[in-house]
This record gives structure tokens, sequence and C-alpha cells, in this order.
């Protein structure tokens, strides 16, 4: 119970460390210095401490939105396991998990339609057409795994793949990794989907969606997204990949875990800095290219598991 | 226990509730009001009765004499499967009923308001008898009743050219239907063992006695496919459905969309399991088949259509697909079941949990979609109109409509822990539990459904966000939503039921659940309610395979948004929320700069631009000079490509046919005489 808990702060402690991270390693990479990894957490200090101001045009949606969506992603949060493959999984399993991700998005493109700005429904028209295709291929990719597994529950699947060894290596684990890496940065509105980084473009995606909002509900807006971009690294790292991550309480395999965990996240944003400083943001209506290949590995996976058979 | 006793009074609340509005015709308030308080308290008699059955105290029958001995007993019995139908219709038709007294107002002084007591009365009786007829010919009797009051109900708004057309495509279509169904009862009624028998109880023995041969088992199979598919809209047979729904009075759409649908969701499940009894698996993978495409071309007209209306009518064509991936979900593991008991005893459990997964899916879907239909007809009352570029900004005009239909919009795009999310996870876990099934056919289906059912629950978020946002949120788009204004209190109060139903459906789904598994167990002989419910979580019936709390995860989420205010109104220090302009870079922002809903879908219809061939046309006038413009039209359409490949070609036919024919009609009465002569020579020569 404790270690649940604790892995749970673990996740919204680190969230904006890992994206502190991820901006640090990209600025090395472009031989600038870049600012502190803490500066993410400094930035939600300073957006605590403004005020907000909200649209005359916006209605009771705009106003709930940062609750509902901070609200889904730490309800989110306590079903993936982090460190110990042991969650609050009873809650629930990896649909839940997806479908509470999708009540996020729902809200977020809510109150960008909210203000009656052009910049807000466009961002919000974007998110919902690319999320159209990457949340199937998030459920697809996962559950090729559940399948192996022989379970939904998060937790479950990186316990028994965990300690079942090398022997689950198989094609579908590595079509299944490809598809949701790519739903991992569509998601996350990284390059070459979106750019996280700039505002103000008529390519943005996600920070169009959040240009009405400021101070506090802004603060709590970004809290959400970087929490949701731990969440994706950690089922990147422990469902695909969960070998090393602690099965007992014992306090020597929660240290492993730990410390293979923070490897795995501190490697996952190298590659995410890596492809976001060689690659260029593609233009949107090419999108779906890449999409429906990642949907198509995705399910390839998934039929690969029914007709090959028990792995 | 009471069940018995309130049958007839159900009956005879409805009759004198019809009969009632034509007594008052000339007293309009009254005449407005007191039928649909009649049709209110026959649903709640109907409740009682459902919640009386479903809670184990026996069948209720009810027997009406017959003049022909032939045809059998003519019996309404409400059993397991029944109760729950009638609980669904109950429900939905309790709300409708209130939400119809203020809504019809809508309607005073243009329409005559004993129509529409009475039909409404009637068309409610109906539905309750359809899924308690257990007679073949008094099953047709009702089901043809109900078709032709919602037909009367479809044309009501008769000064209105469309719903002339709707209803007359809506009445073709359920007849050819009908005949469907009627050739599938004569097929079955000719294996029936000894006097051959209309009487459900005897077509109950065809699939216990195995006595049907196997040519006619399939075609009984398919003819009631396509007759019950017609009705329930599957594609391609759904084209009535976007064109009746919106066309009926919104009171009227919610019941069609809400319950009528599911009527034939009621007679597959009997027929099929009963009747027929499924040992095919074949079966079962065409309906999933069909239903696939349905979710998926459903959800996908549905994200194009400016008419909130016609789009809720594909969205229900989305969820019928939905249903039916679960029936043929249950119909394919039923049959390997049947096939061998012993070796694939856990794919009795999995036919269960697919067709739990299809009644919770149907009850739920009852609520929600009559709740968003009692929204769109709300915003029709306020703003007299139903195309979404003309709405916006209804969210501060009329709250409680906003709030309602909000909630309306997260069930049906399964957020957790509404209950859309909960038939959902219901479904997927059926389907993901099957590796165990060795046929090449079934392992590629049932990863394709996974997929579709994926890819429609993301469409149907996208839809919903698209309609809500077009409808309540941004500024009105025209001068009526600008000056629309909160709906009388009655319309709000039957939302409102809906919304508090569909909300506790899905939050208390575990306490749900077990009756639901009861009526399951009744069809399939499978009780799985003691490996599904276990304390507050959901658990399918496979070892550790999965667990689900909708109670728990509520109550988390109403939780964390409190505790997320507190925290960062003190983190930080208290600031006051200021108002202020959007900002707008500069140009005044007007709802001409804001997103449209066409606007919003244009990416969607670019990735799925092989099914929605959309045509697009740009009209630029000039001045004198080509380089000054005076005004460029667009517009933007997408081809109906079930209407013009499938219906128009066979429509030609049909006229070119007519044509040909039509020389044999003289208009004298001679001739007639002689047809009839030369026929009834051919007869007699023929079954001498």
């Amino acid at each position: 119970m404790i270690l649940e808990v604790a892995q749970f702060l673990l996740v919204l402690a680190i969230a904006p460390l890992v994206t502190g991270i991820i901006r640090k390693a990209k600025a090395l990479m472009q031989s600038r210095r870049g600012p502190s990894v803490l500066q993410p957490y400094r930035d939600l200090w300073k957006l605590l401490c403004k005020g907000s101001v909200v649209s005359n045009d916006a209605s009771w949606v705009f106003t709930i939105t940062p609750y509902a969506c901070i609200a889904a992603v730490t309800v989110a949060a306590l079903l993936v396991p982090v460190v110990y493959a042991g969650t609050f999984g009873f809650l629930g399993d990896l649909i839940v998990l997806i479908y509470l991700l999708a009540m996020m998005r729902f809200f977020m493109a809510l109150a960008a339609l909210d203000t009656g700005s052009a910049f807000g429904g466009m961002g919000s028209s974007r998110e919902m057409y690319i999320s159209s295709v990457v949340e199937p291929t998030m459920l697809l990719s996962i559950f090729a795994m559940a399948l192996v597994a022989g379970t939904t529950s998060l937790a479950s699947i990186a316990e028994r793949i965990a300690s079942s060894g090398l022997d689950l290596i198989s094609p579908a684990l590595f079509l299944a990794a490809a598809a949701f890496f790519i739903a991992t940065l569509a998601e996350n509105a990284r390059v070459p989907f979106d750019n996280p980084s700039t505002h103000l473009e008529l390519t943005m995606i996600h920070e169009a969606m959040l240009l009405e909002y400021s101070g506090k509900q802004l603060a709590l807006m970004e809290m959400a997204s970087m929490t949701k971009l731990v969440i994706f690294l950690a089922i990147m790292s422990n469902v695909f990949f969960p070998w090393g991550i602690a099965t007992t309480d014992d306090p020597m395999a929660i240290a492993v875990g730990l410390a293979v965990f923070l490897g795995k996240l501190i490697l996952l944003a190298l590659i995410i800095a890596l492809i976001e400083s060689s690659f260029s943001k593609m233009r949107l209506f090419r999108l779906p290219n890449l999409l429906t290949v990642a949907f198509i590995l995705a399910l390839l996976a998934v039929i690969s598991f029914y007709i090959l058979g028990v792995l | 226990m009471y069940g018995q006793e309130l049958f007839p009074l159900l009956i005879g609340v409805s009759l004198f509730g019809a009969l009632l509005a034509i007594g008052t015709g000339r007293w309009e308030r009254v005449c407005r009001t007191a039928p649909l308080i009649a049709a209110a308290g026959a649903s709640l008699i109907g409740l009682l009765i459902a919640i009386d059955v479903l809670l184990g105290s026996g069948e209720v029958t009810f027997t009406i004499p017959t003049a022909v001995a032939a045809l059998g007993h003519f019996t309404f019995s409400v059993d397991r499967l029944s109760a729950y139908f009638i609980l669904a219709i109950s429900a939905l038709a309790l709300c409708v009923s209130i939400y119809s007294i203020g809504y019809t107002q809508e309607y005073s002084g243009r329409y005559r308001p004993e129509t529409m007591g009475a039909l409404f009365n009637l068309f409610l009786l109906s539905l309750y008898l359809v899924v308690t007829a257990s007679n073949a010919v008094l099953f047709l009797i009702m089901w043809e009743t109900m078709s032709l009051t919602s037909y009367l109900l479809v044309v009501y708004e008769n000064r209105n050219r469309e719903s002339e057309s709707s209803g007359l495509l809506y009445l073709v279509m359920t007849h050819l239907g009908t005949a469907l169904i009627t050739v599938a009862f004569i097929v079955m009624w000719l294996y029936t063992p000894g006097e051959h028998s209309f009487d459900f109880e005897a077509f109950r023995e065809l699939g216990a006695g195995g006595l049907l041969p196997e040519a006619a088992r399939t075609l009984a199979f398919l003819l009631l496919l396509i007759g019950f598919g017609t009705k329930a809209g599957l594609v391609p047979l759904h084209v009535w459905l976007p064109q009746a729904h919106p066309a009926a009075p919104s009171n009227v759409s919610a019941m069609m969309s809400g319950v009528m649908v599911k009527t034939a969701v009621y007679m597959l499940i009997r027929c099929y399991f009963d009747f027929l009894g499924v040992t095919n698996s074949w079966w079962g993978l065409v309906v999933l088949l069909v239903a696939s495409i349905s979710a998926l071309v459903g959800v996908l007209y549905a994200l194009m259509e400016e008419d909130i209306k016609r789009a809720l009518a594909y969205s229900t064509v989305e969820n019928i697909g939905l249903i039916f991936i679960g029936l043929g979900a249950a119909m394919v593991f039923q049959s390997y079941y049947l096939a061998d008991p012993v070796a694939n005893a856990h794919l009795a459990d999995l036919a269960a949990l697919a067709l739990i997964a299809v009644l919770f899916h149907t009850l739920a879907h009852s609520l929600f979609k009559g709740l968003l239909f009692m929204g769109a007809g709300s915003v029709m009352y306020a703003t007299h109109t139903r195309d979404l570029e003309e709405m916006g900004g209804l969210a501060k005009r009329m709250p409680w409509t906003g709030i309602l239909f909000f909630v309306g919009a997260l069930s049906i795009s399964a957020i957790p822990p509404f209950s859309g999310f909960v038939g959902e996870w219901l479904m997927f876990q059926s389907l993901l539990l099957t590796q165990s099934i060795s046929d090449p056919m079934v392992n590629v289906l049932l990863p394709v459904a996974v997929a579709i059912l994926a890819l429609t629950g993301a469409l149907a978020a996208a839809c919903f966000v698209r309609i809500f946002g077009a409808t309540f949120l941004a500024r009105p788009r025209s001068k009526h939503a600008a000056e629309a204004q909160e709906v009388p209190r009655t319309m709000l109060a039957g939302m409102g039921i809906a919304a508090g139903a569909s909300v506790l459906l899905g939050v208390l789904s575990v306490l749900i659940i077990p009756t639901i598994d009861s009526v399951t167990s009744s069809v399939l002989g499978v009780s799985i309610a003691s490996k599904l419910v276990n304390g507050l979580v959901l658990m399918p019936p496979a070892g550790e395979f999965s667990s689900m709390s909708p109670l728990v995860i509520g109550v988390l989420l109403l939780f964390a948004v409190p505790f997320a205010l507190i925290v960062t109104r003190y983190l930080g220090g208290r600031h006051p929320v200021e108002r202020g302009d959007t900002w707008d870079c500069g140009t005044p922002l007007s709802s001409r700069t804001e997103y449209s809903a066409a606007g919003f879908s244009n990416p969607i219809n670019r990735i799925f631009r092989s099914i929605y061939r959309p045509h697009t046309e740009v009209r630029t006038e000039y001045t004198s000079s080509t380089l000054i413009k005076r005004k460029i039209s667009f517009s933007s359409t997408i081809e109906p490509v079930f209407e013009r490949y499938l219906y128009a070609p066979v429509a030609a036919l049909v006229i070119a046919i007519a044509r040909r024919v039509g020389i044999i009609q003289k208009g004298s009465i001679q001739a007639y005489l002689a047809y009839i002569f030369v026929i009834l020579l051919a007869l007699l020569v023929v079954f001498r």
C-alpha cells in the first residue's frame, strides 16, 4: 500500500523534472546551454503565484476544465506501475487508463472551443483528428501486451513479463512497442506531430488549446500535460520492457527498480530529445501516413498474437 | 407478485390516455398534458412490472381470446428478458413523457395536440406489447402497430415536405423488414412439432429439439437478421434512420432512437438463442462483420453531419453497431460452447459476458441517447433550428440544458465512470478473452472488431466534442441562438431524470450487473455474476484478467476536483480571477471568426476521404476587374455512398419494371375481372 502511494507521488513529483531533462538535452544537442532541468518547477511556481484572466465568452466548461484534467491525470497515475509492479489495479486496467486520458482530452478540446478564438478551435479540431487514430493505436498496442501476459491490468502485465524473462521477446512486442512509441510522441504533442516549445504558430496543436489559460489554471494544465508524459514513458518502459521492475517489496528490489526506472526514463527522454533535434515537424496532412502506420503496426501485433497462438 | 395484476392496468392506462387525448381535444391545455401524464403513469406501472419480474417473482402472463384457433394463443408474457426491455422502455418513457409536457407547447396552435397525445400513448403501448407478445401472429400485429404509430408520429409535422418523404422511406423500409420477418416465422411454423403452431412456446421446441433442417435454419437466420436489422438500423439498411429520426418531433425521436430500435435487439436475442439455437459459428461472424461496418460507418457519418438530430441518428447507427458486435461475439462463443460443452466450458462464461455487455449497453444507450435527443429538442425549442452552424454560445444562455446535454455527451463518448464507458469496457473484455478459439476467421475478425471498437470510441468522442462545442460553446452564430432562453421546467425535469439515471447506471453498475446476469442466465443458462462482480469491483470471469471499479473511480475523480481547487487556491497566494476579452491578435473577433462545425471535422474528412468522397465547390464572382472579387461562395458535400450506389439502382430498377408491368393496368373493369379469372384458373390447375 505504502509502495503504491509512494510511486504515485513519485510520478507527480518527477513530472516537471522529465520535461526539464528533455529540454536540457535538446538544448545541449543544439549547442545551446539551455535552462536548468529544474526550470519547469520554477515556471509552475511562478504561474501559481499569478492571477488568472478568463474570457468574457467562456462558460462553465472553461472554468472546470483544468480541475477535470488534473483529476483525470492523477487518477490515471494511480494505475501505472513505476518502480514496483503493483498498483491500485482493482480500480481499473489499461482500458480505464486510456479512457481517463481521453477524458482529459475531451475537456481540453471543449475548453479550447469555449473562448471563441480561432486558435483554440483549430487546436481542438486537430487534437481530435490526431487522437482519433492515436487512441485506438495506444489501446491496440497495449492490448497486444495484455494478450501476451494474459491480463489487462497494467501492473500484472509488468509483473508477468518481467518475471518470465527474455522468452517473451517476440515480433508482437516490437511491433506494439514501435506503435506505442509513435503514439506517445503524438499524444504528448512532440515533434514530428506538434512542437511543444512554440507559441502562436499556425502549426501548433496542443499549445493552441491552452492559449487562453493563465495563472493558476495554466499551471494545472501544464502540470497535467507533464504528468501525462511521464505516464506514457512509464507505460513504455514498464509494459513493453519491464525487466528490472521490482516484483517484491524487498527494499533491495525496490532500490534496483527505482534505479532501473530512472535509467529508462532518462534514456527515453534522450531519445525524444534526439528525435526533436533531428526531425522537423511534419505538415498536418502528412501526419495520417505516420499515424496509420502506427495503427497498422498495432493491429498486426494483436493479430499476430491470435494467429501465431499463445507465445 | 403484483405484476400479474398490473399488466392489464398498464394496457388500460395507455388506452385511457389515448382516449383522453381524443376526448379532450377541445380544451387545449388539458389535452396537451393529461395524456402525457397518463403515459408517465403507464411507464411507472411498466417500471414496477419490470422490477417485479427481474427480482424473481415469476412470469407474468396475460391472454386475450382469439377467434381463430389455428393462430394459437394470443398471450403476452413477461419473462426476464422481456422484463429487462420493459425496464429500458419504461425508464426512458417516463423521462420523455415528463419532457413532452413542456415540449409539445412548441406545437401549440400549429398542430393538433390530440393527435400527439393519442399516438404517443398508443406507440408506448405497442412498444410494451411488442416485447411481451409470445405468439408470432400477435407479435406481427403489435410490430405493425408500433411501425404505423411511429410512422404517424414521424409525419406529425405534416406541413413540412421533408417529413413526408422521410416518413414514406421509413414506411417502405419497415415493411420490407416486416415482410422478411413474416417469412421467417412461416418457415419456423412449418417445422413446429405436432399441430403447427405460431406460439413462441412451440418455436422454443424447435431450438431445443433441433427440429429445423440446416437450410431452413440458415434461411430463418438470414431473414431475421435482415428483417430486424432494418428496424435496428444496421448498415446498409440504416438509410431510413437518419431521415426519420430528425423529421419526427424530438420527444418521438428520443423514443424511436432510444428504445424502438432496441426491440429488434430483443427479438434477435429471443429468436437466435431461444428459437433457432446458435450452433453455427459463422452466424456470429456474419453479425460481427455487419456490426463492425455499422459502427464505423455510423460514427463517420455522424462526424460530418451539420444537422444536430441527423448527427445523433447516425450515432445511433454506431451504437447499434456496438451492441451487435457484442451480440455477434456472444453468438460465436455460444456456438463453440455448444459444439463441445466440456472442452469449451469457459466459452459459455464468455458468451454470458458478451450478452451482459449487449444488455448493459442497450439500457445505457436508451438513457443517454434519449437524453441527447431531448437535449437537441430543447435546443430546437429555444433556437428553432437544427443546423449546428447557426447555434453556439448556448451554454451561457441555457445553462441547465447545457449541463444535462454535457452529461449525455460524456456518457456516449465513453468517459469513465459514465455508463457508456462501462458498456464498452465489458465489450472489450469479452472480445479480448478469446485466445483459445483456433478458427482463422475468428482470429482475424475478433481483433478487427477490437480495433473498430477502439476506433469508433475515439471518433465518437471527436463527434461529441464537435456537437457540444458547436451548439453550446463560444459565441452565438445566429440571432436565434443569441436570443435563446432556458426551456420550461418540465423539459429540464425529463432530461434531468435521464441524466441522473445515466450517471447512476455507470457508477452503480456493480449493483445492476447481477440483475442483468439473471436475464442472460435465463437465456443462456449460465450465471456468471459471482465471477464477474466482486464487492465494488467488476472482474471478467477468467482468473485475474482485469478488474475495474467505476464507483471508486467516480469517487476519486469527484474528490480530486475540489482537492485541486483548494490546493491551487492557497498555493502561491490567493488571486482574484479577472474577466477579459479573448485575445484577438489585434483584429476584433466575432462569431464569424470562430471555428465552425464543418471546419472542426474537416481534418477527419481528409483522413477518411475514400469513404466520404467529399465534393467541394468554390465559386468566385468578380467585379468588372478580375482582381477585385465581389463574393466568394463555398460549398462542401460528402457523397451519400449507400443511397447512391445501393438504393438508387434498386429504385431505378423497380421503377423500370413498374413501367413495363403498368401496361396491364387498362382501367377497365372487364380486363381486371379477366385477370382474376385467369389467376383463379391457374391456381385451380396448380393446387388441384
